[in-house]
């Protein structure tokens, strides 16, 4: 099974039939995680960086673990952009580690588009573990696949994504798959956390969390960050969570059960409750699994279908 | 390129003269003594004439380019004030004027006069615009008397708005007894943000922070407001939107004494460039939506729109190939400027080439007070000579300027830029 794409940057353009292939070899794999021994040969020796310019513990692990599961060998390079002084070319420091012939790159990087531009300097298949506010598309990989696992299609399915857009990775990787998938999307926050001219990639928006509720089969619950408060985005987590927070009683208001989704982590009692969170319609661990499974996949049919 | 100094006579033969003071167009010879028109007419070639032939091609007043940025003092890496004008020349431009944002900045009257210590020599005019504030800080007023009298042609804090109205309404109170006009970045600094690119659909679509078409509007508008409060000088650089245009087409319309620019790179892309996040596409303003760019070209055709400047902004390879957040704001355009306009302009049927002439000659020369005479007997020998319909690839051999940061590269143009005569040099690309 081969993949059409060569690197994994983002969602936008990846066919169906991609996403398709991911879906399946990573439902088999999901299999291998429940046996006794959880570790294949498929990667061995493949060398496999995991470049982080901005902190991760969720994503780097899951990859790592993939990673590890498939018998690759790992390396780890974590540094904060801030260290990489104003002005020092981030294709020196690449093409640095590089010179030292990796296989296969995971780049976190604050910037929009900066993996990308990594792509186009090094010889190795890159993935993309979230460029700012653009991509991270093995999220959104994770998120469809729990989705297909709950209801077996994703044609047609109504999903909602809740809070702030504007500043999610999640949010763009989501729409794009979702759409490709044949899904319905809207979009619900704020209206300074919907980002300006969104809309043109065919998505509902709604300021209204009822109306929101209303339309979906499932949500994707995103992290409201503390930081946001006071500089006018948003008045105070106190209030996000009378407006917006995803409560019992607000869900008690709909005759069904909408699937709970949220990429981690969560701020429990501002745009989740607990009780919700952690609730029988929430599949919330179910995408920490799958994130290792999908990983699995993505880097298998990446990096090893091609051998 | 080539320059040689004219030490004798050279005949220009069958040229078409497109004399933009004058408004006019006619076929004649030019006979050049050293650095002065000697003849202008049906000339016959004498012996001693080294004779060039301009059979098809097109003869104007020298280009002018009110807003570059040569960097020197202070970040001469990426380009100085020699350098810059070999990139001028061959975008047929006899006359700069470079802008403050220098290092020092360019708000003393040493400072004026080391531009002009530092372009004597070379064939081109370079002249200095000063800042309208110290440290241009936006705080306190330069000695803008002793500037002007140095040679200082406009003041402007270029990159950075003046963002106190206060300051700014005092100086372009101030500034009257210069004569001189106020340049303005116009940037809403708090509304633009931390953007890199166009707040619209392709931002959305892409995760990036936008920079709204509003930083630029609620600026312009402050300062259209003021000028025309204070009975003021003004000129808008690098107009971006289509709302802009607009406001500064009713304010002419009142009587307001304002003139704006457009650079080539916001008449020819939109925010599309963006898609694959390159850095050559950073520039502040950003380019904007398809909806901008065609009432730029509405506003070039009506008037709205007096000049074309480049916005020259040369930056090394290593602030350009890097994540769009680190990168530099800014781009080349000297070398690219005629073939840009001829090909998206003149040759797209918006502008007559005279239309396109006057927008790079007599109008920015009277918006900054440039000396521009109409091309007759016993005036200096100022001249660009091009070729309207000459195709050509843009690439790096065709970049003077030490920088290299140009969205252009590989795209073919329509109407080259041949030579250019000034100071009695001769300049061949």
């Amino acid at each position: 099974m081969n993949l059409s794409i060569d690197h994994l940057l983002g969602l936008k353009g990846v066919p169906k039939e991609d996403l398709n292939a991911i879906f399946d070899t990573a439902f088999s794999f999901r299999e291998v995680l429940d046996r006794p021994i959880k570790k294949v040969p498929t990667l061995k020796g493949i060398t496999v960086v995991n470049l982080f310019f901005e902190n991760s513990t969720r994503t780097r692990m899951s990859f790592e673990l993939a990673e590890k599961r498939l018998s690759a060998d790992v390396m780890n390079f974590s540094a904060s952009s801030s260290s990489l002084s104003k002005g020092e070319s981030l294709r020196d420091t690449i093409q640095n580690l590089f010179a030292m012939k990796m296989d296969v790159v995971v780049m976190r990087h604050p910037t929009p588009g900066s993996v990308k531009l990594l792509s186009q300097f090094v010889d190795a298949v890159v993935i993309n573990a979230g460029d700012g506010t653009h991509e991270h598309p093995t999220q959104a990989i994770l998120d469809m696949m729990s989705l297909k696992e709950k209801f077996g299609t994703l044609e047609d399915l109504n999903v909602a994504i809740i809070g702030d857009i504007r500043h999610s990775r999640v949010a763009l990787s989501n729409i794009y798959g979702l759409k490709t998938m044949g899904a319905n999307v809207m979009l619900c926050g704020p209206p300074t956390f919907i980002p300006y001219g969104i809309e043109s990639l065919g998505v509902k928006i709604t300021y209204n969390v009822d109306e929101a509720l209303e339309f979906a089969d499932a949500i994707n619950v995103l992290r409201i960050q503390k930081e946001r408060q006071g500089k006018g985005l948003l008045p105070s987590l106190r209030e996000y969570r009378n407006v917006y927070g995803i409560t019992r009683e607000r869900l008690a208001k709909f005759q069904k059960n909408i699937t709970i989704m949220h990429p981690g982590p969560i701020n429990r009692g501002v745009e989740i409750d607990t009780d919700v969170a952690d609730g029988s319609n929430s599949i919330i661990l179910h995408q920490v699994l799958n994130g290792v499974a999908s990983r699995m996949a993505i880097l298998f049919l990446l990096a090893g279908g091609k051998r | 390129m080539q320059i040689k100094e004219i030490k004798n006579k050279i005949l220009f033969k069958n040229g078409k003269i497109f004399d933009s003071v004058l408004d006019k167009i006619y076929e004649a010879d030019i006979l050049v003594n050293k650095d002065k028109i000697e003849e202008i007419g049906d000339i016959n070639p004498e012996k001693q004439y080294e004779v060039v032939n301009l059979k098809g091609k097109i003869v104007s007043q020298g280009f002018i380019d009110i807003h570059v940025h040569f960097r020197d003092p202070g970040f001469e890496d990426a380009e100085t004030i020699t350098s810059g004008s070999k990139a001028a020349l061959a975008g047929g431009f006899t006359q700069v004027c470079c802008m403050p944002n220098t290092k020092p900045a360019i708000d003393n009257e040493a400072e004026v006069r080391a531009v002009y210590r530092k372009s004597r020599e070379l064939p081109v005019d370079v002249y200095p615009i000063a800042a309208i504030t110290k440290g241009r800080k936006g705080e306190e007023l330069t000695e803008m008397n002793e500037l002007a009298n140095a040679g200082a042609v406009a003041f402007s804090d270029d990159g950075s708005p003046v963002e106190d109205s206060v300051i700014f309404r005092n100086a372009l109170e101030y500034a009257k007894i210069t004569g001189k006009v106020i340049i303005n970045h116009a940037e809403d600094l708090e509304i633009k943000g931390t953007g890199y690119m166009h707040e619209g659909i392709v931002s959305a679509q892409l995760g990036i922070e936008g920079i709204p078409g509003l930083s630029e509007e609620l600026m312009i508008n402050r300062d259209i407001r003021t000028a025309e409060y204070v009975d003021a000088k003004i000129h808008i650089p690098h107009v971006s939107t289509a709302e802009s245009v607009d406001l500064i087409r009713k304010a002419k319309k009142r009587g307001v004494k304002i003139t704006c620019e457009v650079t080539p790179h916001h008449f020819s892309l939109t925010d599309e460039y963006m898609r694959n996040f390159n850095a050559n596409g950073k520039v502040a303003p950003p380019l904007r939506s398809e909806k901008d760019r065609v009432a730029l070209i509405e506003g070039l055709k009506d008037g709205t729109i007096d000049v074309i400047a480049t916005d020259h902004a040369p930056h090394l390879s290593d602030t350009k190939e890097t994540s769009l957040d680190l990168a530099s704001f800014g781009l080349i355009g000297l070398e690219s400027c005629f073939g840009l306009a001829m090909t998206k302009l003149v040759h797209e049927g918006h502008l007559s080439l005279m239309d396109l002439i006057k927008k790079l000659t007599i109008n920015p020369a009277k918006i900054l007070g440039l000396p521009l005479s109409s091309i007759k007997v016993g005036e200096k020998a100022n001249f660009t000579i091009v070729d309207p319909d000459e195709w050509w690839i843009f690439n790096k051999k065709n970049i003077y300027s030490k920088s290299e940061n140009t969205p252009f590269l590989g795209q073919e143009f329509n109407g080259k830029v041949k030579a250019v005569l000034n100071k009695s040099h001769y300049m061949t690309v």
